[in-house]
């Protein structure tokens, strides 16, 4: 559905992104996660050809970007949630869904029944003809993805749909996006929350102006030295930590309070070798218990170190 | 380009100006206080020196017709800064940009937004202007001074020019500025050379007859072709996005 090759977008002297090459298969829904001016609408934005690329190509829904024969096929073919709603406040949401069904040609017929739908599944049908302005944040952002959709496109952009949003409106957009998801719509999401891509995408892609990795949320917490197992002790830290390193080699081991969190590639063969350094050294194991890397752990990670894992 | 795309947002446009009182006031109060006011101050001229020559009569009534291009600079930048810098507030150009509407459609569109309403106002106030002159008029002239050239040049060809123009300028300031009331104010700037046109006219330095009416009409007319090379300039897509301020 996605394939970029090397592509780059300058800003004059700033390179917003660098040599992205990338894949987003059909029926996907594909995270892309990456710290403020990362660079991901910026991206968004070349593969909707809205701006032009510096340099590389992409083929996005069968048509190459930077065609101009293609571009309005193409921009026909996406939706697009913007960073910024861009709804016109003024105007009912019915009125803003129709206005981008008309430019996006869809008969009248098939327009009202796809605004009706779509407002019904959103929950505003009832509120279909107060203006916008006074709807709630949440309200606006399920009427600009509604807008995204209205000509049913093979393709839908979200540039972090939940940003600004509070948890129960977060919840609600978010349970949107899994049902978009449970139709095989492909999805390319830019977000900053890592929880809502763990949860939501098939594969994420962290990007810090260079794509850092890609993978499935799973592969990449795996990807990431394994795991780590957290012990809760008494007895004299400095000296089990000695003792663990003495059986296991040389390893990254923090303490915390009453517990020493110890990073252990292969649970199984690590864990008993720890509770045995731990009584070897004249300490009392309470509690021995294995965490995995949160996704955070490897966003902060690969973002702070800005290498790819393994 | 296609003239069907550039309507539905013509169209849209034109729906949100319904809602603005103080454009839609501006659009029925102008043309309303010209073909009204003038002709009764022309009357009253009549009435109060009988001996009045034809030529005086003539050409105040051919000043204040000027009106009618006048409101052709004021009533459009009005229109178009609104639907731009309206946009541009609430953010709404990046998602009308992402439909498969080219630039120039959606610039067409907005100038039409501004430009049907203005001619309309216009041509219609000046039916009542040309209306009430002549039944005023008729028994000192002793004939019906409108229609004439004069006229004809001015509302079909000075006045759609000028409207286009003060279009085109408003379209660019809408580019810089970031509030509807300074792209209003700084397009209004345009409004003061056709004031000092209309003091002209009104001492008789530029007589506002039908060869001076086409020689004005023929220069804003590459005036404006000049501007519309900025204004495509100014209304592209890319630079809309990543250099309007
Ligand atoms: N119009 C522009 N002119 C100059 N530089 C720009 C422009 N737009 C973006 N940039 C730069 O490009 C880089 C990437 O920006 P972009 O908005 O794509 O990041 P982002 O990942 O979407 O960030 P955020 O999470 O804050 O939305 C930034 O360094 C930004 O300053
Ligand atoms: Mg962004």
């Amino acid at each position: 559905m996605i394939h970029t090759e090397g592509l780059t977008k300058q800003f004059g002297p700033v390179t917003a992104v660098d040599h992205l090459t990338l894949d987003v298969q059909e029926g996907e829904v594909f995270g892309f996660l990456g710290p403020n001016g990362a660079g991901k609408t910026t991206t968004v934005r070349m593969l909707s050809s809205l701006i032009s690329r510096t340099s590389g190509s992409a083929e996005v829904a069968g048509h190459q970007i930077g065609d101009p024969s293609a571009e309005l096929q193409l921009r026909h073919q996406i939706g697009i949630l913007p960073e910024n709603v861009g709804l016109y406040e003024s105007s009912s949401a019915y009125e803003n869904l129709e206005y981008y069904g008309q430019l996006q040609r869809v008969e009248a017929t098939a327009l009202r029944q796809s605004i009706e739908r779509l407002l019904r599944m959103l929950d505003l049908w009832e509120k279909r003809d107060q203006p916008v302005a006074t709807f709630s944040k949440g309200m606006k952002q399920k009427v600009a993805i509604a807008r995204a959709l209205v000509h049913d496109p093979v393709l839908l952009f979200l540039d972090e749909p939940t940003a600004n949003l509070d948890p129960e409106a977060s919840k609600t957009v978010r349970e949107f996006i899994l049902e978009l998801k449970r139709e095989r719509r492909t999805i390319f999401l830019n977000t900053h929350h890592l929880d809502e891509a763990e949860r939501i995408c098939d594969r994420v892609g962290i990007l810090n102006t260079r794509l850092v990795t890609t993978g499935t949320p799973g592969q990449l917490k795996l990807g990431m030295s394994g795991r780590r197992t957290v012990a809760a002790v008494d007895g004299p830290m400095e000296t089990m930590a000695a003792a663990i390193r003495a059986r296991l080699g040389d390893r990254r081991i923090e303490i915390q309070g009453g517990s020493l969190i110890v990073d252990v590639s292969d649970p199984d063969r690590d864990n008993p070798e720890i509770a045995a350094a731990i009584v070897g050294a004249g300490g009392r194991l309470r509690q021995l218990t294995q965490v995995s890397a949160s996704l955070e752990d490897v966003y902060l990670k690969l973002i702070h170190e800005g290498a790819s894992p393994a | 380009m296609r003239l069907s795309q550039a309507w539905i947002v013509a169209r849209h446009d034109l729906g949100m100006i319904r809602r603005r009182r103080t454009i839609l006031g501006a659009l029925i109060a102008l043309p309303a206080g010209v073909s009204l006011g003038f002709p009764l101050l022309v009357w009253y001229i009549i009435a109060q020196s009988p001996g009045v020559g034809d030529a005086v009569i003539i050409s105040f009534v051919d000043a204040f017709a000027f009106w009618f291009a006048i409101g052709g600079v004021m009533l459009p930048s009005s229109i178009s800064a609104y639907s731009i810098v309206g946009e541009k507030t609430e953010k709404s150009l990046e998602p009308l940009l992402a439909t498969p509407t080219t630039d120039g459609e959606i610039l067409l569109g907005k100038v039409l937004a501004a430009f049907l309403p203005t001619m309309i106002a216009i041509w219609a106030g000046a039916a009542v202007y040309m209306v009430l002159i002549d039944e005023i008029t008729r028994g000192t002239l002793g004939y019906l001074y409108y229609p004439n050239a004069a006229i004809v040049v001015l509302l079909f060809a000075l006045a759609p020019i000028v409207a286009v123009l003060a279009i085109e300028i408003s379209v660019a300031v809408s580019s810089r500025v970031q509030d509807v009331r300074s792209a209003q104010q700084i397009s209004g700037v345009l409004f003061l050379p056709f004031i000092l046109l209309y003091v002209a006219a009104e001492i008789q330095v530029f007589p506002l007859d039908t060869d001076h009416l086409l020689l004005l009409a023929g220069i804003l007319g590459l005036v404006a072709l000049v501007t519309f090379r900025i204004c495509r300039r100014v209304f592209d897509r890319e630079t809309i996005l990543t250099r309007w301020k």
